[in-house]
């Protein structure tokens, strides 16, 4: 075991993603800790031009072929599970994104690692390896400690400042050949896809009515619709609404979604799962409405209301249209 | 093609969750399960590659919790050809001991494809879905929103992030985590799930968890303190809409504050 802290990055199209960066911020304090250097695993084709924003990184683990060129399920996974069985790090930490989600469990099963999933924050002192996860979406957090002395943690969105993580520099390069699985992957990348472009613009709205399942059936969006209306807003859902085919695609907020900023948020009967909240955070104001006082909502939101939103939304409808 | 689609229960989204004695699991005498939500949508996508191409669709659930039959009797009501219930009164089980359950029922059948959610919200040691492909080695897609039958195999669409989507051509047999079915998951009338029920098409099959297998243990489970976030509002409904009403105005939204 080398002790090492592993980050998996995530690019595309040439560029990193937040979570990488918010990653290696998070590398870069338990480093801080336990004296442990910070590697960054790197792979794709004629990428090296990438490792000079890997700053934070003590060493950057390079796995550069043409198989790879376009992320790839198998083929990545496998130079993922390659890497972490050449270097043994102590910890390795996948973004719970959709290029983390086929990683993070293989590494776990064929690297014979413990996974914590859904992680808010990591604790790697001398005494051990913990966590603080989000479980049953938001509702319940779960400490947890792991058996043994290494682990996989696959992160939420926010676990440190992706801006601590953003840092020019010439890190060490190691480079390693992609594991046969790279080219023999069946699995083939054929083409992206770009998002569909919608009647309305939820990123570009001062004030968003969001509905999420407490508004319990497609035909009570349409009171949210009329508040929005006279609020000169447009209402935006979380992904249970959309996934029934109540509102498009363009009108999701969260992880799966669009990230939305507007000068106020007003969530009527959304939970507050982590993958929506990723989605919504910084809006300037946050007022929410939910039938559960407990929901995780109320923990992001500035201002709360325990209630039937169908008892609030006509008041407020009145009030302002009125 | 042969697909099966794993089934899970988990808590019901909309129950409040109550701890047990040792703060360390949920309290699950009183707890209602459902099918998990994603789990749902991988059923949907199955039936509706029948639809496309024949074949059949076989779900497999572990008996967890007192709702699987009818779990299993609903996805035999809305299409499915076969129902197997692993085990029986297995109680709560970690992704890692799911996963070598549905991977020893999965090894005997051989199906072309195995759909499964993407996640669940009890998933605290990893994605059944993927641990499920790791162990059988199979090729593995997770996060997927559409699938279509091609010359070999499938294409499958994978979600990135801000609908940003990849398309990738599949060969079977695979695993793929389903975050949503090309359209809503499919309702289906109860006087079908009780046809379904009495035809006794559900297989009870053995199975028999080998112990806490993930190296991950709960040491404690609380309820978010959410007291620190939002400032609460009048418990009355007029009360709290006119200082809704004041806020919006004050945020510059609504009319003159």
């Amino acid at each position: 075991m080398s002790g090492n802290i592993l980050v998996v990055t995530e690019h595309l199209s040439g560029a990193f993603t937040d979570a990488t960066f918010e990653l290696l911020a998070l590398a870069r304090n338990l480093a801080g800790v336990s004296g442990a250097e910070v590697d960054a695993a790197l792979i794709g084709n004629s990428v090296e031009g990438l490792v000079g924003e890997l700053g934070v990184a003590d060493r950057v683990l390079l796995i550069d072929d043409p198989a790879l060129e376009s992320f790839n399920p198998v083929g990545h996974t496998a130079s993922v599970v390659s890497l972490v069985d050449a270097t043994e790090p102590r910890v390795v930490l996948v973004p719970y994104t959709s290029t983390g989600m086929d990683i993070a469990s293989h590494v776990s099963a064929q690297c014979g690692l413990p996974l914590v999933s859904y992680c808010q924050s990591v604790d790697a002192s001398s005494a051990g390896l913990s966590a603080t996860c989000q479980l049953y979406a938001g509702k319940l957090l779960a400490d947890v400690e792991v058996d043994g002395d290494r682990a996989v943690f696959a992160m939420l969105s926010g676990a440190a400042p992706a801006a601590d993580g953003r840092r020019e520099g010439a890190p060490a390069v190691e480079a390693r050949a992609a594991p046969p699985e790279a080219a023999a992957s069946t699995t083939r990348f054929r083409a992206l896809g770009e998002p569909e472009a919608g009647d309305v613009d939820i990123t570009a709205q001062d004030v968003l009515v969001v509905v999420g399942r407490g508004i319990d059936s497609e035909d009570n969006i349409e009171e949210a619709v009329e508040l929005a209306e006279v609020l000169g807003g447009a209402v935006a859902a979380s992904r249970p609404i959309v996934d029934q085919g109540w509102l498009p695609k363009t009108r999701q907020v969260g992880k799966s979604g669009l990230t939305v900023k507007p000068k106020v948020y007003l969530a009527l009967g959304v939970s507050g799962a982590p993958e929506h909240v990723e989605g919504m955070r910084d809006s300037s104001t946050i007022i929410a409405v939910n039938t559960d006082p407990h929901a995780p909502i109320f923990g992001v939101a500035h201002y709360g209301w325990v209630g039937d939103l169908f008892d609030i939304l006509p008041e407020l409808t009145d009030r302002i249209g009125g | 093609m042969d697909t099966v689609v794993l089934l899970r229960a988990v808590p019901d989204p909309v129950e409040e969750l109550e701890l047990d004695d040792t703060g360390t699991d949920l309290d699950r005498d009183f707890l209602g399960f459902v099918l998990n939500e994603f789990d749902d949508h991988a059923l949907e996508e199955a039936l509706l590659l029948k639809e496309d191409a024949g074949g059949t669709v076989t779900v497999v659930a572990l008996g967890t919790a007192d709702e699987v039959d009818q779990m299993l009797h609903t996805a035999v009501a809305k299409g499915a050809d076969a129902a197997v219930k692993l085990g029986d009164d297995l109680g709560a089980l970690d992704a890692h001991a799911q996963a070598e359950l549905f991977s020893a029922a999965l090894a005997d059948r051989s199906p072309d494809l195995v759909l499964c959610g993407v996640q669940a919200s009890d998933e605290l040691d990893g994605q059944v879905a993927m641990l499920v492909a790791a162990k059988l080695e199979l090729p593995h897609v997770s996060v997927v929103v559409a699938t279509a039958p091609a010359a070999e195999g499938l294409t499958v669409t994978k979600e990135y992030w801000a609908g940003i989507t990849a398309d990738f051509d599949v060969s079977l047999p695979a695993v793929l985590g389903i975050q949503a079915a090309r359209q809503a998951p499919r309702y289906v009338a109860v006087s079908r799930i009780r046809q379904a029920q009495e035809a006794g098409l559900l297989e009870e099959a053995d199975a028999e968890p080998a112990g806490p297998s993930s190296g991950v243990r709960v040491v404690g489970l609380r309820i978010p303190d959410v007291g620190d976030g939002a400032e609460m509002l009048p418990a009355d409904e007029e009360e709290a809409a006119d200082r809704i009403v004041e806020l919006l105005r004050a945020a510059g939204v609504g009319g003159p504050s």
